[in-house]
């Protein structure tokens, strides 16, 4: 628990002592034990030098919630100094552990455990009794190098936040989706959950953004009631927060404080981090929850190994489990370092089910708790996350036509106006529309017109001669069919109306031509291996009508389920030959209208969603005549009932859309391929002043990213090196440096490998920004190697000075390209061709030179 | 089988009958282990000739070699401790302590009763005699109506092609590597066919020639996988129930028995599959002798298998993760054991070095040598490949040609992309479509030679015939400023409608390309190669100095437009039919380095320049074996689906859930349809979750610190080593298909099922096992594992008398017909037969 700030965390971790006794009866001795040795712990490290002690007791009295847990508070205080160790003593931590190791045999039979439990237990006036004796003093430790920290992380990532006023690169994107937040409008985008876009929307919102904006071209100038300020300000915050988290991160990985100011100094001078936490963009988000995740992690497990169950442990454990899903709800890529978590979190606990000093209920306790936390909780704000996206969303949009009509008809306007109040179970005599499921290539509905196929196709094959049946992606007249009972010759509704059922024979009759829906023995003109599917013309050449189609709904409850509208999920199959109504996807020529072919499918293997139709608009029929027929057709439907889709329903479909959508291979100029990141090889320039050369790149500091890619060498190969001897029995480093080493390397050297490698098996445009998850953990390795080499390979305090001169001029090296790019970064400066032409160091970056 | 298999069952149950309940000590493990592999004598592995030898120097001493040799140790230990007790003294100090031991195990063994020596006989002719049967009926169904269908059977129309290829000596491409075609081809051959028949299509009468061979030599190796597996099981388990559960299991699956019986690369692939698998096992045994015999010889089967199932398919790569992985653990472990000396360790590694990894690559190289060496006339594969590769093919126009060098004005070339499989720069006299572009002539990439991929080099500000003697030869330079005039087809009748002959100019303009919206579109304009200057194109050599001349083949140029700048490149779309599905050709404004936007000359004429030979262009053997890996690779991932298409996924598989039509549609087909046998594969499924379960249940048991008994502790070992082998086979063989882009067809999964029936036969027999000993008290108890596993087999061999019809073929009405034989049977509605 490094240097937090707020240190009446920990005093309210100590009332533990009182909340936990009644889980564990068999093992409390032991138990015990830890959680006084724990306290002794705590109050030994207390005085630390380099903090400043503040009495803040007023206002803890007003920020600490409960009364009585502060009393308990007290008590224990007095317990532990029963133990009889000089309190606010010893220096630092380590000193003090071997303390809290021989007062534990003491405190094991000490009789003054007993009695705080019966204080816990005792009537309420003695708790004040025990207030009353001593005075509610609260302390709090502020690591002022904590505070330098985040001071210069706000400074570098906020100065000048608005400039430039102008859409910058990927804003153009994600600030589309702000305004469809604002204007609730329906939208869908592939790149990600919705979380990331919400927590740029809220940036918005409190900037009182009205999404009246157009982002239609990089390098336009915001107009005035944008507020670039607060919708820039998230994504910032999260940039500046997450370099006093490097710090806190390598201090929990028990490195020392110059190793971890190390870290978030590198962080802090990182160009790439900087330019990308300065926009509207979700990286710096990403990141910040990603190394939140690793940060609450390693307290977690810290607390574990002496104070299991406390608050803190409570606390620490339920943020892991919050940061891993929200940074899974921001990006996919969250994904990556939710499972490294997973895994770490997994051996630890194969540890904890090895550890036979623990009773079998306590174990399955931390099981459970972990399984809680880290599971279910993820899962759950998963499932959140899209129900306050459905819940803000509820206006119909361009999006619409990509999800089901169900989904559809459950947002405000759109298909929802027409399909309102529309009767729920199709009859025959029903007027319908039939919609794909599938909706690929396009949306689209079953549609037919007077044009027939023609009689010979280019490629010389003849075709039936008769009228055309296509799928058409728009709302058109004729998309009207009419379901018909073939046993009768009406085409309207009786009364009271016959819903049609599972398993009934229906033919369709095209609205405006009266003609019935057939398919027969003949070749479809683009997909020769299945049947052509007209609308039947009688040409008396012995090719008789087969317009007989058998209902099957695929989603039905049970057989004598009734087609419902929307709901419904149908196949037609075709009664002489058993072929399957489908949409084949491919465009008909321009005798078609470059219209979709629809065929029998022959051969039809289970169910595929281009086999599938559903009904989106329906109305009862009621004319007799042709004429009046058509005029109803043309007219808008109304009836009334309404109809709304579950969450669970409208989440997973949107889900899988989302996780189905596959945009088109764009390639992009800035677009490169994991090899060139880790040298890069490759940059992204953002945004060019209109008029001077002033310019932002996505260009990262290039000797972090050379000694963040050595270090991770000279990281695997020690620790191969050590492996190899460990195995033979030669142990180089102690066994706590060991682990340590071991620790750091899983979680940076893993979060760097589980960020990055995946990236090789994706086929979709890769830009450098990808790059920069991997990167933070590469930064974290690099003071750790650093340290590393320091304590255990410069054998002679000559080396290590000499060693520290290295590390020094090495990171004023880094610091001066950071400046040297800054303009680079910042986009501040216009600087002449000459200089834009010296700070092109790689052949490779495009840096923009104005010719005049 | 099942007689013997009671019969040693049977006498296992009385023997324990006699022994004391629980009995402590050393002797009451030992006695048990025994009881546990009857009949399982020296043979099958290395053990043969050690055991031999250890017999005769202590005679009866069959318990102790079993102790010494075949046990898997008791708790903890597994592999690891039977490797750190050297069997037979070998290196020095070892053999002291190894001697000790073995007396010390002797005398622990010689206690007990013997078994009289004829029965131990007996027992090997059992052994021998049940390894007989199961090889046998795995014969017997695998051959049992082979030459039924007497037609082409799904696939059998291309792989049977690619064999008649090799007979022909036909150069052909082909996304798989050469070995499994090449032994159909050589099975062929030997059988007496011709290499004549065409392989159409599916469906084609076979008539008088010979298909016998070729479905005979697949069902042949097809036929090993049950025996295989059966050995397999019986080493890791050293249970004769669960070998023979597994045996019956694959035996009687209709989808192994399909598969087996065609012409086809699954039997090849999957015998080399399981040979590695049992190979890699007996060597697993044989490691507590190092460097023996037996020890050589498995290791280096191990390596020889690798390189087959890689040399059929590059599924054979998950078999060598599975070796590797394995061999890596082996490796850690014997370095981590300090009684070997470094020399010793790297000794180990050496050996698997070169049996695992050189040998394979040998003879996977060798492979390919053959392939190459076979494969010497051109055919259907040339385009795919470089003009170099190409002029090794005779028949092959670049074959022992000899063209000019350099490139000069006038020259009439062919532009080849450099990514494989693109193809030449073609264009022909159809125009784009209304609204793709403007509404010029097409200018496309094809796969085939072509008069229409010929194009003359221009200067670009002269019109003047450069071909005209009295000009000086003039040679194109890197840089130069060119044009690129389309030669017209000589052969002009055949278009149908009238337009005047004319020439286009390669050009490009600010239009959108048709299917890369982002690029540019490249079409043939102006008339007689007289255009405008958007036909102007910068010539330039991948990085070469300005001024150089370009060479036929060698040079890899690049094209850039003078006036929009973009790069000449194709983006390796298929256009749809009016552009006759060739290849799109953009002009790309991202000035990238990439294969796509790369050319070379490859063919070139110009009478006015002296020729050289191009023998000197082949390539090396190792450039031949890269570039057919590139083509074969790029071929596999140009395997895509396409929407609206049905499609397996892999989620399908392991549950069954639709099979592959191998023959027939209607019900008077002659049908044959590839389909697990139901039981078998839900049992497979059930035994997978069974397995995860219980195996984890054990894990946290022993990590929790309990005390299991010794016989549940031993079984537990089998579970957890033997079936943690076996699954993580199957998990390899079937997860990576998650991640593959490629069109996944159904028997994909089979080598994963291979693997999962070796699960469930070890889970089930260790299941009952426990349950039996669970039920000691209880008088019936040993009989609950006989008759479980009786069970599981009379289930097995009922389920595949139910559905026999599926392989051996079925005439008549469809399943959903009452009255088809099958009615009742088509329990998905997935199932179409």
């Amino acid at each position: 628990m490094g240097g937090s700030p707020l240190r009446f965390l920990k005093a309210a971790r100590l009332l533990r002592v009182h909340r936990n006794p009644g889980t564990q009866s068999s093992s409390t001795r032991g138990r015990a034990d830890r959680r006084v040795s724990h306290l002794l712990l705590h109050r030994a490290r207390r005085p630390h030098p380099l903090r400043t002690r503040v009495a803040l007791a007023q206002c803890a009295s007003a920020l600490l919630p409960v009364g009585p847990r502060r009393r308990g508070e007290s008590n224990v205080e007095q317990g532990s100094e029963w133990c009889g160790v000089p309190s606010g003593l010893t220096p630092n931590r380590r000193p003090s552990r071997t303390v809290l190791r021989r007062c534990r045999e003491p405190g094991a039979a000490l009789p003054g455990l007993g009695e705080t439990r019966g204080i816990c237990l005792s009537p309420l006036f003695y708790k004040m009794w025990g207030f009353l004796k001593r005075p509610v003093v609260v302390t709090a430790d502020i690591n002022l190098s904590l505070v330098a920290l985040t001071g210069m992380g706000l400074l570098s990532r906020l100065w000048r936040l608005t400039y430039p006023r102008a859409v910058v690169f990927d804003e153009v994107y994600y600030g589309q989706y702000i305004s469809f937040y604002m204007k609730r409008i329906f939208f869908l985008d592939d790149s990600g959950p919705p979380f990331g876009h919400m927590v740029l929307a809220l940036g918005g919102y409190l900037g009182g953004f009205d999404g009246n904006f157009l982002w239609n071209r990089i390098g336009a100038e915001y107009s005035s009631n944008v507020p670039v300020w607060s919708l820039r300000l998230l994504p910032a915050l999260a940039g500046a927060l997450s370099v006093p988290m490097a710090y806190q991160i390598v201090l929990e990985l028990h490195f020392s404080h110059c190793a971890a100011m190390g870290a978030a100094l590198l962080m802090l001078i990182e160009n790439a981090l900087i330019t990308q936490s300065r926009l509207m963009l979700l990286e710096s988000v990403l990141i910040f929850f990603n190394l939140l995740a690793v940060l609450s992690y390693l307290k977690f497990f810290n607390c574990q190994k002496h104070s299991p169950f406390s608050l803190s442990w409570w606390f620490w454990l339920t943020l892991t489990g919050v940061a891993c899903s929200c940074a899974v709800g921001i990006k996919y890529m969250g994904v990556f370092t939710y499972v490294l978590v997973l895994g770490v979190a997994a051996v630890h606990a194969w540890h904890l089910i090895g550890d036979q000093t623990l009773s079998n209920v306590c174990v399955f306790c931390h099981l459970l708790a972990r399984a809680v936390a880290l599971l279910v909780i993820p899962v759950v704000l998963y499932l959140l996350f899209f129900y306050v996206h459905l819940i803000l969303l509820f206006r119909s949009g361009p999006h619409d036509q990509i999800m089901s009509s169900a989904f559809q008809a459950s947002l405000e306007g759109g298909l929802a106006r027409i399909t309102q109040g529309q009767p729920l179970e199709v009859a025959f005599g029903s007027q319908v529309t039939l919609r794909n499921v599938f909706g690929k290539p396009v949306p689209c509905w079953l549609h037919s017109h007077q044009d027939t196929y023609p009689m010979i196709y280019e490629n010389g094959r003849g075709s039936s001669h008769q009228q055309q049946v296509t799928c058409y992606p728009f709302k058109d007249v004729n998309n009207w069919w009419i379901v018909k009972d073939p046993r009768r010759h009406q085409l309207v509704v009786s009364s009271p109306p016959r819903p049609v059922r599972h398993g009934d024979m229906v033919q369709l009759v095209h609205g405006l031509t009266t003609r019935s829906l057939n398919t027969h023995d003949v070749a479809a003109p683009l997909s020769p291996h299945s049947q052509e599917v007209s609308c039947y013309i009688d040409y008396n050449i012995s090719m008789p009508a087969q317009n007989l189609w058998r209902l099957e709904i695929v989603n039905r409850g049970s057989d004598t389920d009734v087609w419902k509208t929307i709901l419904s999920e149908v196949r037609f199959v075709h009664v002489n030959t058993s072929a399957v109504l489908k949409l084949s996807g491919a465009h008909l020529p321009d005798w078609g209208y470059r219209q979709l072919e629809i065929v029998g499918e022959k051969l039809s293997r289970g169910y595929h969603g281009s086999t599938v139709w559903n009904v989106e608009e329906h109305r009862y029929g009621a004319s007799q005549e042709q004429r009046e027929r058509e005029w109803e057709l043309h007219s808008p439907a109304q009836v009334d009932v309404s109809r709304n889709l579950s969450f669970m329903a409208r989440f997973s479909e949107l889900q899988w859309r989302m996780l189905a959508l596959r945009s088109d291979d764009s390639e992009h100029k800035y677009s490169s391929s994991p090899l060139e990141w880790v040298t890069l090889d490759t940059n992204i320039a953002y945004w060019l002043h209109p008029r001077t050369s002033a310019q932002i790149h996505l260009l990262g500091n290039i000797v972090i990213w050379v000694s963040g890619s050595l270090a991770l060498a000279i990281y695997s190969l020690l620790s191969l090196w050590y492996l190899l001897r460990r195995r033979r029995n030669v142990h180089d480093l102690p066994q706590d440096a060991w682990l340590r080493w071991v620790l750091a390397g899983v979680l940076c050297a893993g979060g760097w490998a589980v960020n990055y490698l995946p990236f090789f098996l994706m086929e979709k445009t890769l830009f450098l920004y990808h790059y920069l998850p991997a990167l933070t953990f590469q930064i974290l390795l690099l003071p750790v190697v650093l340290q590393h080499i320091s304590d255990h390979l410069c054998r002679s305090q000559l080396q290590r000075t000499v060693f520290s001169a290295l590390v020094v001029a090495w990171y004023s090296s880094a610091c001066h390209v950071s400046n040297t790019l800054r303009p680079l970064t910042y986009g501040d400066k216009s600087l002449s061709p000459h200089e834009l032409k010296a700070l092109r160091w790689k052949d490779s970056w495009d840096i923009l030179i104005r010719k005049h | 089988m099942l007689c013997a298999s009671c019969r040693l069952l049977a006498a296992r149950a009385c023997d324990h009958a006699a022994r004391p309940a629980q009995s402590p000590g050393p002797r009451a493990p030992l006695q048990w282990r025994e009881l546990h592999f009857p009949g399982y004598p020296e043979l099958p592995s290395c053990d043969s000739l050690a055991g031999r030898l250890v017999r005769q120097s202590v005679p009866p001493g069959r318990r102790a070699t079993r102790r010494r040799g075949k046990m898997p140790p008791a708790t903890g230990g597994g592999l690891a401790e039977s490797k750190l007790r050297p069997r037979r003294g070998r290196c020095g100090p070892q053999a002291a302590r190894a001697a000790c031991r073995d007396v010390a195990a002797e005398a622990v063994a010689r206690s007990p009763k013997r078994p009289a020596r004829g029965s131990r006989r007996f027992e090997a002719a059992g052994w021998w005699a049940l390894l007989a049967l199961v090889t046998l009926l795995s014969f017997a169904t695998r051959f049992h109506r082979l030459d039924e269908p007497p037609h082409i059977c799904w696939d059998e129309t291309h792989f049977g092609k690619m064999g008649s290829y090799y007979i022909n000596h036909t150069f052909f491409f082909d996304v798989h590597p050469p070995l499994g075609k090449m032994l159909i081809g050589l099975a062929g051959y030997l059988s007496g066919y011709d290499g004549t028949f065409l392989f159409q299509k599916p469906g084609d009468k076979y008539e008088h020639h010979s298909y016998i061979g070729m479905r005979g030599f697949c069902a042949f190796l097809g036929s090993w996988l049950v025996p295989f597996a059966y050995l397999t099981v019986l080493d890791l388990s050293k249970s004769l129930s669960a070998a023979l559960l597994t045996a019956a299991l694959l035996t009687f699956d209709t989808g192994c028995l399909t598969l087996s019986q065609y012409i086809l690369l699954d039997p090849i692939l999957m015998f080399f599959i399981m040979a590695a698998m049992l190979s890699m096992v007996k060597y697993n045994s044989c490691a507590d002798r190092p460097f023996s015999a037996p020890w050589w010889f498995w290791l280096s089967l191990t390596g020889v298998s690798l390189a087959g199932a890689l040399g059929v398919k590059f599924v054979g790569l998950f078999i060598i993760l599975q070796v590797g992985l394995n061999t890596i653990a082996d490796l850690w472990y014997l370095f981590g054991d300090l009684s070997l000396s470094l020399v010793t360790v790297g000794k180990h590694l050496t050996a698997r070095v070169l049996c695992l990894i050189v040998l394979p690559l040998a003879l996977y190289t060798a492979t390919f040598a053959v392939h190459f060496m076979v494969l010497s006339k051109s055919g259907p594969g040339d385009g795919f490949f470089s003009s170099a590769f190409q002029a090794r093919l005779s028949g092959n126009n670049l074959h022992n040609a000899s063209i000019p060098e350099h490139l000069a004005y006038g020259s009439v070339i062919t532009v080849k992309n450099l990514r494989m499989a693109i193809g030449y720069l073609h264009s022909h006299r159809h125009l784009y479509p209304e609204g793709i572009g403007a509404r010029q002539q097409q200018v496309t990439t094809y796969l085939h030679k072509d008069y229409n991929n010929l194009w003359i080099i221009k200067k670009h500000n002269t019109n003047s015939d450069p071909l005209d003697p009295s000009f000086p030869v003039e040679f194109v330079r890197h840089g130069d400023i060119i044009r690129l005039e389309h030669k017209e087809c000589p052969v002009k009748k055949i278009w149908r409608w009238e337009q005047k002959e004319t020439s286009r100019n390669l050009h490009s303009h600010y239009h959108e390309a048709p299917l890369t919206r982002k690029h540019y579109q490249v079409t043939g304009y102006g008339i007689n190669g007289t255009g405008d200057s958007n036909d102007f194109w910068r010539i330039e050599v991948v990085n070469r100095k300005f001024g150089n001349r370009i060479k036929v083949l060698r040079s890899r140029i690049r094209f850039i437009h003078l006036v929009t700048g973009c790069v000449l490149g194709s983006s390796g779309k298929v256009l749809p039919k009016w552009g006759w599905e060739q290849l799109e050709v953009t002009c790309t404004p991202y000035l990238k380095e990439t294969l796509n936007s790369i050319w070379n000359v490859e063919d070139h004429i110009n009478p006015k320049l002296p020729n050289i030979s191009l023998d000197v262009l082949q390539p090396s053997f190792p450039e031949m074996l890269l570039e057919s890996h590139m083509v074969m690779i790029r071929g596999n991932s140009g395997l895509k689906p396409k929407d609206n298409e049905f499609t397996s996924k892999p989620w399908h598989w392991p549950i069954n859930y639709q099979g592959l039509r191998f023959s027939g549609v209607n019900d008077t087909d002659f049908r044959v349809y590839l389909l697990g046998n139901p039981v078998v594969w839900w049992l497979n499924l059930l035994s997978i979750t069974l397995y995860l379960l219980s195996g984890s249940i054990i894990a946290v048991a022993m990590q929790r610190g309990a005390r299991l008994p010794a016989e549940v502790a031993e079984l537990s070992q089998v579970l957890l080593r033997g079936g943690g082998q076996v699954l993580l086979g199957w998990t390899l063989h079937y997860f990576p298909f998650f991640l593959m882009g490629r069109v996944l067809y159904f028997h994909h999964y089979f080598p994963a099922m291979l693997f999962s029936s070796m699960l469930t036969g070890i889970l089930w027999d260790t299941l009952l096992r426990l349950c039996a000993w669970g039920l000691a008290s209880w008088p019936l108890a040993r009989g609950i594992h006989v008759a479980g596993i009786l069970s599981l087999l009379l289930g097995t061999a009922y389920s595949f008398y139910l559905f026999h019809p599926l392989a051996y073929g079925m005439v008549g009405p469809l399943a959903q017909d009452p009255q088809s034989p099958m009615a009742g049977l088509r329990w998905l509605d997935s199932w179409d037969f």
